[in-house]
């Protein structure tokens, strides 16, 4: 598949050499939670000539066409709500959370108060809280200041490519810079590629009609990952209730909608790797 | 720059300061901590969840409620753009062949 998508990994990482298997790897971590060597100082240039640097980023470019139309269309609807355009372009280039800074513009032309609208996007962002837990194994060597930069811009889709191949791969390090890497190859392509669209869209906005549609194609990105990128059929089953409970929970205010479906994603995972598990020692 | 033109800065450097502190949440701090390994299994399902919890409400209802009628492009385009996904495993494919049955779809019906 040349010019396709990655799909899941065979989970084997070869790390300085020596092969690991993923079990291997978490049995150990389980035994012993051990500590990554922290980074005294970071080697930029070492970090952006890593091939996973160049793999990141090739595997973000595929998604930026779909995640553009989605940023662009985001910057529309900003600068059409009546907001002033400073604001408007302020947000594109720097919230960089395109549901929160949606959630944030009615409150923002009703004037509500600072608390509200900071709580309103604290609870839209929760999600983005869950995925940080499992960033932390590849974050916590590196020094606080780049800590916050790469919590900036672990947006969804950097946060689910890199999860999904670096998940099971050993803490990030000194000695381990791939994770990180293709992090940054991701995360780079996403930031610019996301705020020139959605500032693009603050600026276009009069010239493209609304009723175009164009975000659908945000939709379709996004869908053509979850179709390519679950690693089993239990996750991607665990997925499907997810987005039925999505649905069905649509209403709950701050958009909580989103974070009460990836609960019930893990807790239906959970009970189908179980169930595996029991089938498999049954077979034996 | 008047009362309301701070206001309406202010407010916006919090939403920055909150994507960062948000998204940073668990590696704010670099003191020891294992994630318990149940959740850690757990949360292996998470990515997935959270991509289909953010794509099928935006395919599946009409204005945040629920489908009234059928005759809407969504319906046709999302699967086939699935299925091309699936066969094709060809993210630039399914972008073009999903926009080129919604588009017209959406023309026709409205």
């Amino acid at each position: 598949m040349p010019h396709g998508l990655t799909a899941a990994k065979p989970r084997l990482w070869l790390d300085n050499g020596r092969v690991t298997s993923s079990t291997e790897t978490a049995d150990h971590c389980d035994a012993r939670p051990e500590l990554a060597p922290r980074f005294a100082s970071l080697d930029w240039s070492a970090l952006w000539r890593h091939p996973e640097r160049a793999q990141g980023t090739r595997e973000m470019v595929r998604v930026m066409p779909g995640l553009m139309a989605w940023a662009l269309v985001t910057g529309m609807v900003m600068a059409k709500s009546g907001l002033p355009t400073w604001v408007a372009a302020l947000m594109a280039v720097s919230v960089f959370a395109a549901s929160a800074q949606l959630s944030a513009v009615p409150l923002l032309l009703a004037g509500a108060p600072l608390w509200v609208i900071w709580l309103t996007a604290a609870c839209v962002n929760l999600r983005f809280t869950i995925f940080s837990a499992q960033m932390r194994k590849h974050m916590v060597a590196l020094p606080l200041r780049w800590r916050l930069l790469a919590g900036y811009l672990t947006a969804d889709v950097p946060y689910v490519l890199t999860v999904q191949r670096h998940g099971d791969a050993p803490p990030a390090g000194p000695d381990n810079l791939a994770p990180l890497a293709y992090f940054l190859g991701g995360v780079v392509v996403n930031w610019t590629g996301w705020s020139l669209s959605a500032l693009a869209g603050v600026w276009f906005a009069a010239w493209i009609p609304a009723s175009w549609g164009l975000g659908f194609a945000g939709a379709l990105a996004l869908l053509a990952l979850l179709v390519n990128l679950s690693k089993d059929g239990r996750t991607f089953a665990a997925a499907v209730v997810a987005g039925a409970a999505a649905t069905a929970l649509f209403g709950l205010p701050y958009k909580l909608y989103i974070v009460a479906a990836v609960a019930v994603g893990v807790v239906v995972g959970l009970t189908l790797d179980g169930w595996s598990r029991a089938r498999q020692e049954g077979d034996l | 720059m008047d009362g309301h033109d701070l206001y309406l800065l202010v407010a916006v450097l919090g939403l920055v300061v909150l994507s960062v502190v948000c998204r940073s949440a668990f590696f704010l701090s670099d003191r020891e901590w294992a994630m318990p390994s149940w959740l850690q299994a757990g949360l292996r399902h998470a990515p997935m969840a959270a991509l289909a919890a953010v794509v099928l409400p935006e395919v599946l209802l009409q204005q945040g409620q629920w489908p009234t009628h059928l005759a809407d492009a969504r319906f046709v385009a999302a699967p086939l753009a699935a299925l091309w996904a699936w066969w094709r495993k060809d993210m630039m494919g399914t972008i073009i062949l999903g926009m080129a049955i919604f588009l017209p779809l959406k023309a026709w019906w409205g």
